[in-house]
């Protein structure tokens, strides 16, 4: 087992390190962010000036080796547009990127399963079908474009919720949060139910093929035959069974939530890192850039490491294996 | 032998060819995809689309990127309005004047071109990888199947942020970012299939002939695993479509000077809330077509393609 661990733990490194090079070299190939910094009529020394105040003119591999000392004591560096950490700045949006995805992760449990269970239960009616059919146009709509669609109809059409922003705040255990508040709340939903679509669709198809398989073993033609009610064999039999496998599921999903919030942050200007991300990228703001990127990809590792742990843990065969080759 | 190219007088020759006719695996395929008439439609729709791609120039009401015929005057007007030009703008015209019909049959050329071009090189790259690691197995597949896993471990609109946010905008720059993106699902499915004809008796019989390793690879090994690759590329190629619009409403993909169908929805979508709606939601539409067209005629190529499923 701590082979497997050290093993896992030396990989995650090795791709932190090449993120790290690929990120940070991408991006100082791109453009010149000091002709976008300053102002056209400053003279040259001005110019030289801040040049070297953002150390923009040392040599590209002292760059890097600057940038990972600073980053390993917490400096990512600042941002050339705020003048503000590029750390705090990210850190700054994540709890409302956060909410979001986890609302998102909300509805598409709230959601997915009991409609997903109905399909299971009743496959061939009428509505089970509907069901499917909207399972596959949620995976293959550009979630962009359905956020436009909500916008269109629920915002501007009938005017029944905002269209974009955050609402009222509220502090909530030290973040911002809006879910506290009804003003809030109503700016929530949209943006929620955009970037919960894909993982509805995902959680209606898991359930409902975890139900198919359930309902026929035996323990539940025993608990039937024993004359428990439909509705008791339903909610207790056969949800408890399928619940696990799909509350799993979903949770892994959770990473790919936030990579997606990029999209619906952009459509909704829901304020949170995605939205920074895409105006930094406009505005050639190298630090916040490079930061972002090495916050998400270092929490992708997370996630992934972890994820690996917990199937060796549950399932020795895959480390095993993976010891042997 | 020599039996078979006799032709002998008994045979009905007439019925014997059309009853071959029926037995070729290719006119079977044509057979079992038409039962679906959703499919059939979608297919259609399909190649309508492409038609449309290929003779934009020849089909659009007018030129939007002619500055020339453009007039500004014309910026925002209803669909079925007429312009300055005298031609009618049937879906409207967005805030630089163009006819918004004109402007999305172009916009499809680009969607289309990119998608289709990123999906064709990936498939090649994927396909060389994944039969080079299930062929040689051992290290190499061991190091390529590492790399592949890893890739899909991050969702893909992560990868091509990443690439983009490093690389900068461009038609060439979204096209090695999708391929990236892609590449690694062709992989893993070669591979996959590959690995279970490459025990088969007939890569045997090839590989007891002394034949090289690219013969046998490429013309024995390639051909079967052909079916699971199809599937695959028709559902990359839809989901590459849709992520390169993403990533150009985004802002972070094509210039504006190539607009392509995302590109158009996003310039519309600053106009939408004051009701200007037909310069957003047309595009979109075009789009959502051609990507449900596509996931059609793919869903119903896993059905008739897929071993398991048919009797």
């Amino acid at each position: 087992m701590s082979v497997y661990i050290i093993r896992r733990l030396l990989q995650a490194i090795v791709v932190v390190v090449a993120m790290s090079i690929i990120v940070f070299s991408g991006v100082y190939l791109i453009g010149d962010p000091v002709d976008i910094l300053i102002s056209d009529d400053a003279d040259q020394e001005d110019r030289q000036k801040l040049i070297e105040s953002l150390g923009l003119d040392k040599p590209f591999h002292i760059q890097y080796l600057t940038f990972v000392a600073r980053a390993l004591e917490g400096d990512l560096g600042d941002s050339f547009i705020f003048n503000e950490p590029a750390l705090l700045l990210i850190l700054d949006r994540m709890p409302a990127t956060l909410e979001l995805a986890v609302a998102s992760l909300l509805m598409a449990i709230v959601f997915g399963i009991p409609l997903g269970m109905w399909a299971g239960l009743k496959p061939d009616s009428f509505f089970s079908k509907s069901i499917m059919a909207g399972s596959i146009l949620g995976f293959s709509l550009p979630t962009f474009w359905v956020g436009i669609m909500f916008i269109m109809i629920f915002a501007v059409i009938m005017g029944w919720l905002p269209s974009g922003g955050r609402g009222d705040t509220t502090e909530f255990l030290g973040m911002e949060v809006s879910f506290l508040t009804w003003d809030g709340l109503s700016h929530l939903f949209l943006p929620a139910l955009n970037l919960a679509l894909l993982k509805i669709s995902l959680a209606i198809r898991l359930t409902r093929a975890g139900t198919r398989e359930v309902i026929h073993q035996d323990y539940i033609k025993f608990a039937r035959a024993k004359g428990v009610s439909t509705r008791r064999v339903i909610l207790v039999h056969v949800l408890k069974n399928i619940l696990i496998p799909v509350i799993t599921v979903m949770g892994l999903e959770f990473g790919s939530l936030i990579a997606f919030s990029v999209v619906t942050e952009t459509v909704f200007s829901w304020p949170g890192m995605g939205k920074l991300i895409i105006d930094s990228i406009n505005l050639l703001d190298r630090p916040v850039i490079v930061a972002y990127l090495m916050i998400i990809v270092f929490m992708f590792i997370i996630i992934n490491l972890v994820v690996d742990l917990m199937y060796s843990v549950l399932d020795p065969r895959v480390r095993l294996q993976d010891v042997k080759s | 032998m020599t039996a078979v190219t006799e032709p002998t007088a008994v045979d009905p020759v007439k019925e014997e060819s059309s009853s071959q006719k029926d037995q070729t695996p290719f006119r079977r395929f044509v057979s079992d995809f038409a039962e679906s008439k959703v499919a059939v439609a979608g297919l259609i729709v399909f190649l309508l689309i492409v038609l449309i791609a290929i003779f934009a120039p020849l089909i659009a009401p007018t030129d939007p990127y002619d500055l020339a015929t453009v007039d500004i005057l014309d910026s925002r007007l209803e669909p079925g309005a007429q312009m300055m030009s005298g031609t009618t703008a049937l879906l409207g015209t967005d805030g630089l004047g163009r006819d918004m019909l004109s402007a999305m049959i172009y916009g499809l050329r680009i969607s289309l071109g990119v998608g289709a071009a990123s999906g064709l090189i990936a498939l090649m790259i994927g396909v060389c990888i994944g039969l080079a690691a299930a062929y040689f197995g051992g290290r190499t597949d061991t190091i390529i199947m590492r790399i592949v896993d890893l890739q899909l471990s991050f969702p893909s609109i992560l990868i091509a942020l990443v690439l983009l946010a490093t690389l900068g905008k461009g038609v060439d720059k979204i096209i090695i970012a999708l391929i990236v993106v892609q590449w690694a699902y062709y992989a893993r499915t070669v591979r996959g299939s590959a690995l279970v004809e490459r025990n088969k008796e007939y890569i045997e019989a090839a590989t007891s002939l002394a034949l090289s390793h690219r013969r046998i690879v490429f013309k024995h090994l390639l051909p079967n695993v052909m079916p699971p690759l199809i599937v695959v590329g028709t559902v990359q190629v839809a989901s590459s479509i849709a992520l390169e619009a993403t990533l150009s409403f985004l802002g972070i993909g094509l210039p504006v000077t190539e607009p392509s169908l995302g590109l158009l929805i996003s310039n519309g979508f600053e106009y939408m809330m004051s009701g200007k709606y037909w310069i957003s939601i047309f595009p979109g539409v075009a789009l959502l077509i051609t990507i449900v067209s596509i996931n059609l005629v793919g869903d119903r190529l896993r059905d008739v393609l897929n071993p398991r499923l048919s009797k």
